[in-house]
């Protein structure tokens, strides 16, 4: 369900007044175009994942012993999306458990990035490192930025 | 002059002090390469050879051998519900004889009768009997208590001088003092507060119950964090290695370069004296230029130099090779241009992303009078298990603590996989 509502928000903002003709009549087309969004903001996300994150997250994802928490294969990524926004706009300090292992280093807040690049950097780690999750939106990420 | 040099192979770091960048004169284990699968994988210098004596102990820390042989290991890490090991050795194997303690930590270190051990709170002492076993395991006196341990550089190294004291790193909880820890843009702290409670090496006495802070002296303050440290003893003296700070590119890419980022600052080793101050936050030392720079949260950009009143490094080396054990080492069994020099086991490198992990290896640093004297050199490599899993950071082992044995052979401890090498020469 998340991912559909996910995948139509981006397309909604894509192609715009077309959408739900296209949505409704060519359902192959909007898929298309939805695998375009989706790749254009892996592309973007992966720019700012390069500049960001890459230092302690490491470039396959799977980050440092003891240090700092892999990416890969972890429900903090690939589940509630409340939750890993808000990591990125607050940080994370708290010592954390992930596959048996714990991670100690701080997560300084993101809050600074915009709301597209957060969205576009989190589908990148949704669907990088062997990790197939929902994109997100820069909506939600405004949603929750508001709500804080 | 400051002795630093050249790691070819896998990674190809300039020199800085001759300013000549083919200055290969430090890497002399070329062409004395152990044939893969000896040596416990280790490749060591001819003549040299290298043992697996124990293994999957789990987080190996600091090591102490005792002059009867056998051996303590500190654990951060739980192994069957335990944290300090007591193994002896029957040729290359060494057996676990008794586990106790239920808190994680890093230091483990045997002087005149006692065994010392930390977790990332306190410190305690556990009473030797004539064979230097543990009378007591379950009945450490805690020497050290209430020490800060905040998510960041928590390990407590310990060592001892001659005289009764007892030194502990309390590693400052922060890269760089910033307001907000790592957050691009946040400025440092005016008058880092840190410092009065962290961010140095604390003096205590040796054998003095339950001390606070306020029962011990701040012996050396600008220091991030050090792991590796030992006493020399011709210099009747403390050598620590420092932890540079990271981040140089992700908090100030408009000064520093993803390659610049990775390369520095320097890991640096300082001969302390009591009062020393090391400069952290407010400067970083460039072991390119051989500077002290003033560091960009407080005003720096890469070229302003700063530190005017810190003191300087004995030596230095590559950024970010995280430099967790140090010993000087005393034996005869080694030729005899290790006598008194140091051995550091650098755990090896994250900082460096995206640019090739680096480190997991132990360094031989030349002395002479007590002091750094020529290049240093990789002494035991391929920690790792292959150049390609060094570069990736997805190192098999990471050699940690450092101790040397009764007959001068060398003890590394990896706290990836926990195992125990032993190195012996001949």
């Amino acid at each position: 369900m998340d991912l559909k509502k996910a995948l139509i928000l981006t397309f909604i903002g894509l192609v715009s007044g077309t959408t739900l003709q296209a949505q409704t009549t060519k359902h192959k087309a909007a898929k298309k175009t939805n695998t375009v969004a989706l790749k254009t903001s892996m592309d973007a996300g992966s720019k700012v994942f390069m500049e960001y994150c890459v230092t302690c997250h490491q470039a396959d994802g799977m980050g440092v012993p003891n240090m700092n928490p892999p990416l890969a294969k972890t429900t903090y990524v690939t589940g509630d999306k409340t939750r890993l926004i808000k990591i990125v706009l607050n940080g994370f300090n708290d010592d954390v458990d992930i596959n048996g292992e714990r991670y100690s280093n701080t997560m300084a807040s993101h809050d600074f990035l915009k709301d597209d690049e957060i969205a576009d950097v989190l589908t990148y780690v949704r669907n990088s490192f062997g990790n197939k999750a929902s994109a997100i939106t820069p909506a939600q990420v405004k949603a929750i930025r508001a709500a804080k | 002059m400051l002795p630093v040099a050249v790691i070819a192979g896998t990674i190809l770091l300039n020199a800085c002090k001759s300013g000549n960048p083919n200055d290969k004169k430090g890497n002399d284990t070329t062409g004395t390469i152990a044939t893969p699968g000896t040596n416990a994988g280790l490749k060591l210098p001819e003549g040299f050879s290298a043992a697996a004596i124990a293994e999957k102990l789990g987080g190996a820390r600091e090591i102490a051998v005792t002059p009867q042989n056998n051996i303590y290991v500190k654990l951060n890490t739980v192994k069957d519900g335990k944290t300090v090991l007591y193994l002896t050795q029957d040729g290359d194997k060494a057996t676990i004889k008794t586990s106790f303690g239920d808190y994680k930590g890093t230091g483990a270190y045997v002087k005149n009768g006692y065994l010392y051990a930390s977790s990332d709170e306190e410190v305690f002492r556990y009473k030797l009997n004539d064979k230097n076993e543990v009378i007591n395991p379950n009945q450490p006196e805690k020497i050290v208590t209430g020490l800060l341990s905040r998510n960041e550089h928590e390990a407590k190294a310990i060592t001892l001088d001659n005289d009764g004291n007892l030194y502990v790193n309390i590693g400052a909880y922060s890269n760089a003092c910033q307001v907000d820890d790592r957050k691009k843009g946040s400025p440092g702290q005016k008058g880092c507060p840190i410092l009065d409670s962290a961010g140095g090496i604390w003096q205590f006495k040796a054998d003095k119950l339950n001390q606070h802070y306020g029962d011990g002296i701040r012996y050396a303050t600008g220091l991030r964090n050090v792991v590796g440290m030992d006493w020399n003893q011709q210099n009747n003296q403390l050598f620590v290695m420092q932890h540079g700070r990271d981040q140089l590119h992700d908090l100030f890419p408009e000064y520093f370069t993803t390659k610049q980022s990775a390369d520095l600052p320097a890991e640096c080793m300082y001969a302390i004296k009591k009062g020393d101050n090391a400069g952290w936050p407010y400067m970083y030392y460039d072991w390119q230029q051989n500077k002290k720079m003033l560091m960009p949260e407080y005003g720096g950009d890469g070229k302003k130099e700063g530190g005017e009143t810190a003191i300087n490094p004995a030596a230095a080396y590559p950024g970010h090779l995280a430099p967790n054990g140090l010993l000087f080492y005393t034996g005869s069994q080694f030729p005899e241009k290790y006598k008194n020099g140091a051995f550091i086991a650098f755990h090896g490198s994250w900082n460096r992303a995206p640019e090739p992990q680096a480190g997991y290896f132990v360094v031989f640093q030349p002395f002479k009078d007590g002091k750094p004297n020529g290049d240093y050199e990789v002494f035991a490599d391929n920690f790792a298990g292959s150049a390609e899993k060094a570069a990736k950071g997805s190192a098999e082992h990471r050699p940690c603590g450092l101790a040397q044995g009764p007959d001068g052979s060398l003890y590394v401890t990896d706290d990836s996989q926990g195992t125990i090498y032993k190195i012996t020469y001949k």
